[in-house]
């Protein structure tokens, strides 16, 4: 089975931090293709933190304490450049964590939507690491910030980095980027020590429903 | 007179889809089945096209309208694919200029015009007004259009 509330955590956070490009995002069309994905996540998110206790209390009345998601997911989404590396990282760790879970029935449905956003930042990485200069250097500047998240995704789990791997380098490589040598590695996001980065977030998230308990449309 | 599952399931079958309003619950094959409870009561099982599809929560209201009394499960596992769509339901969603998906094993089909029936489109975006769906533009006559993506 899939960790429901390490995962679950993941997808409600990368959920949230994707929505926030709705209405901001470069172009109409990565408008509604970023909502999209958020809305694959939350929908995932839903069903495991459903399995973990009750969803509403464990998404809205938590504080960042007692949120179990790992750091990469909570980094703000800085620019285009840095929203396209997190989740080319973040997502090539869901596909392979979903596809060593078939018989988990969240995974084996999930799986079918992160192959199509494991393409999509692909796809992205790929446009901008051959684009322009200024493009170019945009990409290497977000692959520096993020890369040191990104061992934690692999603490405890054993057998993933292989398959992320393999993804992450074709994609750097088509891209004509770099994977960075030597980045120190933080974590402590499974334990509950987070960035600053995911109280901010959850302000957002909790605001209105810490005020006004049970406020309903 | 037919069984009251098999009426409930021709009620359910029939409910238009709320976000492809052109397509019914089953055509779509988001329906999973219609069935007695232990204590005599009909369950609707029903499951959605993406996990985070929105028009769940209408679907299940729209159910319960009009089948007063139902109960209605929502179940992942097998997970949706686009090859449970029935042929009536592709003819349907051609018919109001979406394209309706391939099969699923992909082997990059053509994705052709539904307005002219040109193969030469373009992919404009993966992702579209629904989660299910792609947006295109016909390269022949130039018209935009929503194809539902294989899944």
């Amino acid at each position: 089975m899939i960790e429901a509330l390490e995962i679950g955590d993941d997808c409600l956070v990368l959920s949230q931090r994707l929505s926030e490009w709705v209405t901001r995002a470069p172009t109409l069309e990565e408008d509604i293709a970023l909502a999209n994905l958020s809305l694959d996540l939350l929908g995932q998110a839903r069903a495991l933190l459903s399995r973990a206790g009750d969803e509403d209390e464990l998404a809205y009345l938590r504080d960042p304490e007692g949120f179990r998601n790992c750091l990469l997911v909570e980094q703000p989404n800085g620019d285009f450049a840095h929203t396209v590396v997190r989740h080319l990282l973040y997502t090539a760790f869901l596909h392979a964590l979903y596809t060593r879970h078939p018989d988990d029935e969240v995974a084996a449905k999930g799986v079918k939507e992160l192959a199509y956003h494991r393409d999509y930042a692909a796809l992205w990485t790929v446009r901008l690491g051959r684009g322009t200069e200024e493009s170019h250097r945009r990409m290497a500047a977000a692959l520096e910030a993020l890369w040191p998240f990104t061992d934690e995704l692999f603490e405890g789990r054993p057998g993933l980095r292989e398959p992320w791997a393999a993804h992450v380098s074709r994609a750097l490589d088509t891209a004509g980027l770099a994977m960075p040598a030597h980045a120190p590695q933080r974590s402590g996001g499974r334990r509950g020590e987070h960035t600053e980065h995911l109280a901010e977030l959850l302000r957002e998230l909790q605001g209105l429903h810490r005020e006004h308990l049970g406020a309903s449309w | 007179m037919r069984e009251p599952v098999e009426r409930a399931r021709a009620v359910a079958a029939a409910i238009p889809d709320p976000e492809l309003p052109v397509v019914t619950l089953g055509d779509l094959g988001i329906l999973r089945d219609v069935r007695h409870t232990p204590d005599g009561g009909i369950e609707v099982l029903i499951t959605p096209t993406y996990s985070g599809c929105p028009a769940m929560d209408a679907i299940r209201d729209d159910l319960r309208r009009a089948l007063p009394g139902v109960t209605v499960t929502t179940v992942l596992s097998p997970p949706w694919t686009t090859d449970w769509i029935t042929e009536e339901g592709r003819r349907k969603l051609r018919e109001h200029g979406i394209s309706p998906p391939g099969r699923a094993v992909m082997v990059a089909l053509t994705v052709r015009c539904p307005r002219c029936g040109s193969p030469r489109t373009r992919l404009v975006s993966r992702y579209s007004s629904t989660a299910c769906k792609a947006h295109y533009v016909c390269r022949e006559c130039l018209e935009p259009f929503d194809h539902v993506k294989e899944i």
